[in-house]
């Protein structure tokens, strides 16, 4: 919906849009993920709904003006209430021939296209593998294209600044971004008030050079006739409350500092670097005055081993990584497994196999999860919906871990991890408290003899006078815990162990579900898709089909009304971005019908895509 | 002390442990006749003498014979996986530095699969003693070479003979900045558990290579040094402060000539204990020299090589989470959260 009112400023048009959909793309030294979350603050602090979605090449500096080395930044934000970065761009910014060639094919026609005009030369064209100029050539004839020299224009304002030629064309991404405040009505202030933040200490030199890009960016779209229209995006409607942008690894992070408040425990995290789950060792190595101790350790292994050793110290053990560490730390996953500590494995998911697509999102590490290790390993699945989901997701993994004595997995991926939304902050207070109970007394105590509700053993660390014992990896008797290998007790060891896991369901609210209950399709999913899905069954119905959908945050154990659920509907269509792995566990599990919709991209689901793939499937119903 | 003096409140007083104290009811699983009774004999004679309460102590271990050490002392005991006891010790250590964290190894879980944390357990100089029992063999696998076996060994995994030069446990230690490094023998019991007790005073990465015998799949690999008969001739005590001498009458000592360490008799040629070499448990330098020297061409050394006092990976740790403290406040989980560029919907 489009509303058109004359401007203020004379001859222009000023339109209002429900919502937009903007792409940053140039090299990835360009500072297109600096500019994307820049416009990301100043959007969310405006009042819009918005989700974002960085997509980088995994190598730091690729060759420059290469198609390799292109970046980008997609973000959508509107006046009501959003739940994706959006499908196809509305507005293409490309910094270069490789940033056009490489994200053009996703612009609709007529969307807008603006170009820096400056890197279009012999050179920049041959490394993006063009044999004509798209500029010239006809390649943007059904686009709506923009071209600006941005270089120059920002070379020029930056003219009385003292510094070198090179640091003033690195200022040219805040040019462009000061095109698009304009076109959308955005404020200066907030890119304003970090440039003094980042740079201020540093050089003023900078502040002042950014700022001087930024604010000639906002005069040239003003100045020039080339832009016909300026854009509103109005404020969506929010409850009352206040509000921040979040990104997955940072919520993931903040929820694993609260809850080690909220249980009295310290947080200890051992971690080794690994793309995309690093930033959450980043974060939490900031929070020291937490009393949380974060070890970035010599390997995986010992990231996950150190972690089980503070907790059997009686820490808070969690340990941080992606696909492939977690594919290391299998052994020690399934030791506390043995032992019954409390672990917490965040996997940020990635592509994969083997080192696979470092920097790109997949959800198919959920089999791993649930059966990558040993003989009878079970362990407890779940799994954030959104970017702030992580935040609560953390705190709940901790809660079950320390309850039910046992390792948690936090299966989040690279499109929460690096992805950022609005998140109206939990008051304190509200945040769930649990209390974490060591054994201190040595009447009757033994290491395996377990509560009676949660089937867990005692938590009794070292230091704790009359309790002295010896736990370990090999199999142990009921009760003594002594070391045993007799094959009765074997057996009936394996099935408490996945009983205990099991009664973790007594934890797990029931499986909601929403949209049309009277439907014949249920869509159901779990993770970082959560969004798509929502807007594809919102678009669904829209299109007149009645769809049900219902999203997993417990893999395991499932809700205990999940059977129930998926055995309701003539049609189970369940969307992954792995090639059918939640399918496998409710078809074997539930014997129902269901069906995937699978893609491994590396990139999530447009909605588009998925509202298509939902009403054929109700089409074939009817 | 006279009647007037107030007393001052007793700390609690530790029990009066003895060895059987630290004697699990675990029946003992190890081949008759294996070094590792030997060892766990001297840690359990020890353990007692320490002053430091029972529940203190932890023994932790990975995957191996010696590795089912922990279940049979009497403490907190965590056996782990293959390699891996110098990490799971790190998080114990970090989480609660008031314990004494003990981690028995071998050659293979401590050099070869585990071989990289022990570098970055003893580089980050984490308080824990290491115990490394060197029977350069693999036993509770049966019998193949393992990464201390000597070039051309036979064995179950190389019938003619290894290919692979063995690495130095010693030299190991020192190039990963252990602040504490000794060699012992499983039939010196007085003289392992004089080591142990510095083992345990040391705060810091102690590492201690403890030569043993496995009497089924390596009977006697260390007999020419350690026999009665032979190991005054063909060991020397390493004492800080002193002259290396060794030999039963102590009339031989070791000296350098040039940068070459060099077995001289006193007395002879006009040396006297003078000429010979200084033990200096500060001296990384010297440790190398000695770490690399050994029967035939020289006596073994035996004793401490290295203990230098520096601060503990989890004693910065506390120290950096007391700064951080200091300057941003204590924790407060309302505020972080409500950090950073917020904004309020009215």
């Amino acid at each position: 919906m489009t509303t058109e009112t004359q401007s203020a400023v004379a001859g222009r048009l000023r339109e209002v849009l429900d919502c937009v959909t903007i792409r940053f793309a140039g090299d990835s030294g360009d500072g297109i993920q600096i500019t994307g979350q820049q416009f990301t603050t100043t959007t969310a602090i405006f009042g819009n709904d918005l989700a974002t979605f960085p997509d980088f090449p995994a190598e730091i500096r690729a060759p420059a003006g290469t198609l390799a080395g292109v970046s980008g930044f997609q973000i959508q934000f509107s006046n009501r209430d959003i739940h994706t970065p959006g499908d196809r761009p509305d507005v293409l910014v490309a910094f270069n021939p490789a940033a056009l060639m490489a994200n053009i094919k996703d612009v609709p026609p007529n969307g807008v296209v603006i170009v820096n005009t400056d890197s279009f030369g012999e050179v920049d064209l041959r490394k993006a593998q063009c044999t004509s100029n798209p500029l010239e050539d006809g390649t943007l004839s059904a686009y709506n294209v923009f071209k600006v020299p941005i270089t120059q224009l920002t070379l020029k304002a930056l003219e009385p600044v003292p510094i070198s030629h090179k640091e003033k064309e690195r200022c040219k991404n805040f040019f462009a971004l000061g095109v698009l405040y304009w076109l959308y009505n955005r404020p200066m202030e907030p890119t304003l008030k970090w440039f003094q933040q980042k740079f201020g200490k540093k050089d003023p030199k900078l502040v002042e050079a950014n700022t001087l890009a930024l604010k000639a960016g906002v005069g040239y779209a003003e100045a020039t006739e080339l832009f016909r229209s300026q854009y509103d995006v109005p404020p969506a409607a929010y409850a009352p409350g206040r509000y921040r942008n979040v990104m997955g690894n940072e919520a993931l992070a903040l929820g694993l500092v609260a809850a080690g408040k909220l249980c009295g425990l310290p947080v200890f995290y051992g971690s080794y670097p690994i793309t995309p789950a690093s930033d959450v060792l980043h974060e939490l190595s900031r929070h020291k005055n937490f009393g949380v101790t974060t070890f970035q350790a010599e390997d995986e292994i010992a990231a996950v081993t150190a972690a089980i050793g503070a907790s059997y110290a009686g820490a808070l053990g969690v340990t941080g990584t992606s696909g492939p560490g977690v594919a290391l730390k299998s052994e020690a996953i399934n030791l506390a497994v043995m032992v019954e500590l409390p672990l917490i494995i965040c996997d940020v998911q990635r592509g994969g196999p083997s080192t696979g697509l470092p920097t790109k999102t997949e959800q198919a590490d959920l089999l791993q999860a649930l059966f990558g290790r040993n003989s009878e390993s079970p362990v407890c699945v779940l799994a954030p919906a959104t970017p702030s989901d992580c935040f609560h997701i953390a705190i709940e993994a901790a809660r079950i871990a320390t309850k039910y004595m046992c390792p948690v997995f936090i299966l989040s991926d690279g499109y929460l991890a690096n992805g950022a939304e609005p998140w109206r902050i939990p008051k304190v207070a509200d945040l769930p408290r649990f209390e974490v109970k060591f054994r201190t007394t040595p009447d009757c105590f033994y290491p395996y003899l377990r509560d009676e509700r949660t089937l867990a053993r005692p938590w009794a660390t070292p230091g704790t006078p009359g309790l002295e014992h010896r736990i370990g990896g090999l199999e142990k008797s009921h009760i003594h815990g002594n070391v045993n290998y007799d094959a009765e007790n074997h057996d009936f060891m394996c099935r408490l162990r996945a009983a205990k896991i099991q009664r973790i369901v007594q934890d797990v609210p029931d499986l909601e579900v929403n949209g049309d209950e009277d439907a014949d399709v249920l869509v159901i999913g779990w993770g970082s898709p959560y969004g798509s899905i929502m807007a594809a069954c919102q678009e669904a119905r829209r299109k007149g089909t009645k769809v049900a959908q219902a999203h997993l945050r417990y893999l395991n154990p499932l809700p205990a009304n999940t059977g129930k659920v998926v055995a309701r509907y003539k049609k189970v269509l369940v969307p992954e971005l792995n090639l059918g792995q939640l399918l496998m566990v409710l078809r074997s599990k539930y014997l129902v019908p269901a069906r995937g919709l699978n893609k491994v991209q590396g990139k999530p689901f447009k909605v588009s895509e998925l509202a298509d793939a939902i009403m054929q499937e109700a089409k074939n119903l009817s | 002390m006279s009647p007037t003096t107030p007393t001052p409140p007793a700390a609690p007083a530790l029990p009066a442990y003895t060895k059987k104290d630290f004697q699990s009811d675990q029946e003992i699983r190890w081949c008759p006749g294996c070094g590792d009774y030997a060892i766990l004999n001297a840690v359990q004679q020890v353990m007692p003498t320490l002053g430091i309460p029972r529940e203190k102590f932890v023994f932790v271990s990975g995957i191996g014979c010696s590795s089912r050490f922990p279940y049979y002392m009497n403490a907190y005991g965590f056996h782990t996986i293959h390699g891996r006891a110098l990490a799971v010790a790190t998080g114990i250590k970090l989480a609660k530095p008031d314990l004494q964290v003990w981690v028995v190894t071998g050659d293979g879980d401590g050099l070869s699969i585990g071989g990289n944390h022990m570098i970055h357990a003893l580089r980050r100089n984490v308080d824990l003693k290491i115990l490394l029992f060197n029977n350069r063999i693999y036993g509770l696998t049966k019998g193949q070479y393992s990464p201390t076996s000597e070039l051309g060994k036979i064995n179950k995994s190389a019938p003619f003979g290894t290919l692979e030069q063995p690495i130095n446990p010693i030299s190991l230690a020192l190039a990963s900045e252990a602040t504490f490094i000794g060699r012992s023998v499983d039939i010196y019991p007085r003289h392992l558990m004089e080591l142990l007790r510095r083992v345990s005073a040391h705060k810091g990465a102690a590492f201690v290579e403890i030569f043993q015998n496995c009497n089924v799949f390596n009977d006697k690999a260390f007999a020419a040094m350690t026999e009665k008969d032979v190991r005054d001739e063909r060991n020397i005590q390493l004492e800080h402060g002193k002259p290396l001498v060794f030999g039963k009458n102590r009339d031989r000592g070791i000296r350098l000539n040039g940068l070459k360490p060099q077995v001289v008799k006193l007395g002879e040629n006009g040396v006297t204990e003078k000429d010979l070499l200084i033990h200096d448990e500060h001296d990384v330098a010297l440790a190398y020299l000695l770490s690399r020297i050994g029967h035939p061409e020289f006596p073994l050394p035996i004793g401490v090589f290295r203990a230098e006092k520096l601060p503990t990976l989890e004693e910065r740790n506390r120290q950096q989470m007391d700064q951080v403290r200091a300057k941003l406040g204590e924790g407060d989980l309302e505020r972080l959260l409500n950090a950073g560029d917020a904004w309020d919907v009215k």
